[in-house]
């Protein structure tokens, strides 16, 4: 009886329609979608990237053309077309859902932003009506097709839940063996794609098209989750940890090469350098548990001490280290303040480091400020900073001038980018080496159970300290290339909050939203919360009120962050997982009952 | 009084430890000696200061007065170090590490055992992946031997109850200790869950691992146990073997309470009956009223 009700429930999908048609009328949606592509949806070329042209789509008009057709080719899946099958090992419904989702929201976000800034929608041609009506007719048709998780008995009541578990998708089918050669040629192929994604979301010429772009691969992103393919990815690049981390180093290195501006190839640089940055606080949050609000300071003080031997003219030492002096000095002076800060905290146990790290970074802007000559001895200028700092020479090799490689030009950010991706190299291996030792399982033993943990032999203190200057000097090895290539170092730029990216606040971001105690998901936040506030300069004034409502979202919606640590992924979502317990109902609550105590 | 002196044999010698918290004297003047190859019990009832001395034991307290010696060497008030030295636990309320997986956890008992350090671990020296290897190699015994093996890649927290106080012990015997401290192993366990920690225990003890138990079961412990000390009040009542403290009028008085002072049995009876229908007459009284 209660089977029977639940198959009622799932099978009855949001919008009545037989399924087979429902399939059809997405399939011919999807179609008409990507014909309207095809033809002008505007008269007039103010709208930016010029959608007058007939029978040939640019700009927006790209973005709903790859939506439709991943909605096409999803739905050929669907049907079971020989050869698509590998597309939808997970779920078929549901990434079809969010594909009609990612098609009318680009090309209906398209219509509304040609309406809203040409005045009317009588600015829109035929185009744009036969684009919106068939992304629409398939957004409709994809919410009549049944779901593909069993429904629940609380299915019924609620329709935001009810929408959310149509678009949940079952676990994938176990994957058919294939040869190392075709894994590798995939892992090679997703980095690639992905290497393209990211250039074109950084490439962005006008902030409508960042906005598709967003739109676009939000939704396909979650398609892709839904479908099972990241799955089958993620289990593939396990597979072959060491391809995967070449392919992406090396898809890393292409990406200043595919830049033709300077402007681009310096927020690739600058993204890097927060990334990097937010990867060292991983070891320091995400590991070791320890909450450090200053860690912004760290960057700081390896910046400074870089710029201060930098041979800069108005660097109160005057004196002119090689890089390779300058890069030791920076690490080195951030591990002595990681010392000294930690040294003294660490043997408290709560929220003592947390409150001490909050005031270290605030002193550390202050006394950058005081140290003018005028309220104290004359080393760092005060507010106005040190400025000129001169390029890094690597070997001879000018980092502040353009080079010609293989007919590329590489300007300045292109060349910072570069040295910055060999210090993130650096800091990955760290991360992964010490996560995956002794040390590292001490780590994460003190931040679970630090009585148990010091029970088991681990002494507290030291296992912390290491942590806290080992995330130190990960800052200021980041901090030395950081002062270069800004070529300014002021103490502004190392505030708790601030608009600009690294600022303490947006690295703990960094890591939360990524996923704590990953290698891959600071990296990714860093990326995603840089490059939204640099490509959508309106939101400018408001950004720290929008940061802080995706950062809500985000943690109502996915706890673990966008990267989940396996062991965050088991601890957020109990149910559905394969790693539950064989045991009857009656012993599981008094185990985690005890267990809690 | 044999049991008071230090042998070769000696494992763990505890002499005048007395712990306070201010006013309040939670352990006063407690001797305690644990040979080689013995099961020590350690009963009394709540409060009676049982888990407050095994935290002296291990560090985690300092205690106020008195001294522990493990095999002729004084403990240094460091949980760290006391592991270190050769003293393992486990806890009462169970502490595993719940998001590490089941092997991770034995491993981090591992911890003094093994000493590759940051450096090691950065640059891969040659002895690190050797010393990795031995290390999950003993964990994996260890899991062997408590039964525990095919879950290894589990998460602890998604344990069953019995078999996390089994991994906990699993933990602790990682870290190659020669004494083994156990904080009721067998809290919340069914009869047959009892039996098969016995049978652990007793293993554990054919490794040549001293064991003291804490343990309110008293069938459990007077199987298992080679002598008993009995905690009153922060107090050593007795020490004996199990048929000697079994059989100490102070202990069941601790437990159960001292009979009536005078004269007890029909009269007292009477005494009580007579009460009774006193009362019962008053209510009836109330009720008409």
């Amino acid at each position: 009886m209660t089977t029977n009700t639940t198959h009622r429930d799932s099978g009855t999908p949001l919008i009545p329609l037989p399924t087979s048609l429902a399939r059809h009328t997405v399939t011919a949606g999807a179609a008409i979608a990507l014909i309207g592509t095809f033809m002008a949806w505007t008269w007039t070329s103010d709208f930016p990237g010029d959608l007058t042209v007939d029978g040939y789509p640019g700009g927006l008009q790209l973005l709903t053309l790859t939506a439709a057709a991943l909605t096409l080719l999803f739905a050929l899946s669907a049907y079971g077309v020989q050869g698509l099958r590998w597309l939808t090992p997970a779920g078929t419904n549901a990434p079809l859902r969010l594909l009609a989702l990612a098609t009318f929201g680009t090309t209906g976000y398209t219509l509304g932003a040609i309406s809203d800034e040409l005045g009317g929608i009588v600015n829109l041609e035929p185009g744009a009506y036969v684009s919106g009506i068939g992304a629409l007719i398939a957004l409709i048709a994809a919410f009549a097709l049944p779901g593909d998780t069993p429904g629940t008995d609380t299915t019924g009541d609620n329709p935001w839940r009810r929408i959310r578990h149509t678009l949940a998708a079952p676990s994938a089918r176990p994957a058919q063996p294939i040869p190392d050669w075709a894994g590798i040629l995939v892992i090679v192929a997703a980095f690639a794609i992905g290497l393209y994604v990211f250039a074109y979301g950084i490439d962005t010429a006008y902030t409508e098209l960042f906005i598709g772009f967003l739109i676009t691969a939000g939704f396909t992103f979650a398609a892709l989750t839904q479908a099972g393919l990241l799955t089958r990815l993620s289990a593939l690049t396990a597979q072959h940890r060491t391809v995967t981390l070449s392919a992406a180093f090396v898809a890393a290195i292409c990406f200043p090469f595919t830049q033709s501006s300077d402007e681009y190839a310096l927020i690739g640089a600058n993204i890097l350098i927060f990334a990097t940055v937010a990867l060292g606080l991983n070891v320091v949050v995400g590991l070791a548990g320890l909450l450090d609000l200053g860690y912004v300071a760290f960057l700081g003080v390896g910046a400074y001490a870089a710029a201060l031997v930098s041979g800069a003219s108005t660097s109160s030492l005057g004196v002119h280290f090689p890089f390779w002096a300058a890069i030791l000095v920076g690490a080195g002076a951030s591990l002595v303040f990681g010392v000294l800060i930690g040294a003294p905290t660490l043997r408290l146990r709560g929220d003592y480091l947390a409150i001490v790290t909050l005031g270290f970074g605030e002193i550390f802007r202050i006394t950058m400020n005081n140290l003018n000559g005028n309220s104290g001895p004359n080393v760092t200028n005060g507010s106005r900073g040190i400025p000129a700092i001169p390029d890094i020479t690597i070997f001879g090799w000018d980092l502040g001038i353009s080079h010609d490689i293989a007919g590329f030009t590489l300007g300045k950010p292109g060349n910072y980018y570069l040295l910055m991706l060999v210090i993130t190299l650096v800091v990955v291996t760290v991360f992964r080496r010490s996560a995956d030792s002794r040390i590292g399982r001490a780590w994460v033993a003190i931040r679970e159970d630090e009585t148990a943990a010091t029970a088991m032999g681990i002494n507290g203190f030291r296992v912390k300290l290491i942590a806290f200057a080992l995330g130190a000097t990960l800052a200021g090895l980041a901090g030395t290339v950081q002062g270069h290539l800004t070529s300014t170092v002021t103490p502004e730029q190392y505030q708790f909050a601030g608009s600009v990216p690294p600022n303490s606040a947006f690295l703990l971001a960094a890591v939360i939203l990524g996923g704590m105690g990953t290698m891959s998901g600071p990296l990714i936040g860093a990326a995603l919360l840089y490059l939204i506030p640099a490509k959508l300069q309106f939101m400018q004034d408001y950004q720290l009120l929008l940061f802080g409502v995706a950062l809500i979202v985000l943690m109502r919606l996915r706890p673990e962050g966008i990267i989940a640590d396996r062991r965050k992924k088991l601890e957020f979502h109990e149910t559905g997982q394969l790693d539950t317990p064989e045991t009857s109902l009656t012993d599981t609550p008094v185990g985690v009952t005890k267990a809690g105590a | 009084m044999t049991s008071m002196t230090t042998t070769p044999n000696t494992v763990l010698h505890a002499s005048g430890v007395t712990m306070r918290f201010g006013g309040l004297t939670a352990v006063r003047n407690v001797d305690l000696t644990v040979n080689s190859g013995e099961i020590i019990g350690l009963i009394g009832p709540n409060g009676a200061g049982k888990t407050t001395f095994f935290n002296c034991l291990t560090g985690l307290y300092v205690p106020t007065e008195g001294k522990v010696t493990y095999k002729g060497t004084v403990l240094p008030p460091k949980p760290h170090l006391v592991t270190q030295a050769g003293v393992a636990r486990t806890f009462q309320n169970i502490r595993l590490f719940p998001n590490m997986t089941v092997l991770e956890n034995v491993l981090v008992g591992r911890h003094t055992r093994t000493k590759e350090g940051l450096w090691s671990a950065l640059l891969r020296l040659p002895g690190f992946k050797k010393a990795e290897n031995a290390s999950r190699e003993r964990a994996m015994e260890l899991l062997e031997f408590t039964g525990l093996a095919d879950k290894a890649d589990h998460l602890s927290r998604n344990l069953p109850y019995g078999e996390q106080r089994k991994l906990e012990i699993a933990r602790a015997l990682a870290s190659e200790p020669g004494l083994l401290l156990l904080d009721e192993p067998t809290a919340g366990m069914n009869p047959q869950e009892t039996r098969a920690a016995e049978e652990l225990i007793f293993a554990i003890r054919d490794q040549g691992i001293a064991v003291l138990v804490i343990e309110h079961d008293m069938r459990f412990i007077m199987n298992l146990c080679d002598r008993v000390s009995v905690l009153v009040q922060g107090e050593k009542l007795v020490e004996g073997t199990p048929d000697i403290v079994q059989a100490d009028e102070r202990v069941i008085a601790a437990y159960l309470g001292t009979p009536f002072e005078g004269a007890p049995g029909d009269e007292e009876l009477a005494e009580v009956e007579a009460a009774e229908t006193a009362q019962s007459t008053t209510s009836t009284e109330g009720d008409t009223q």
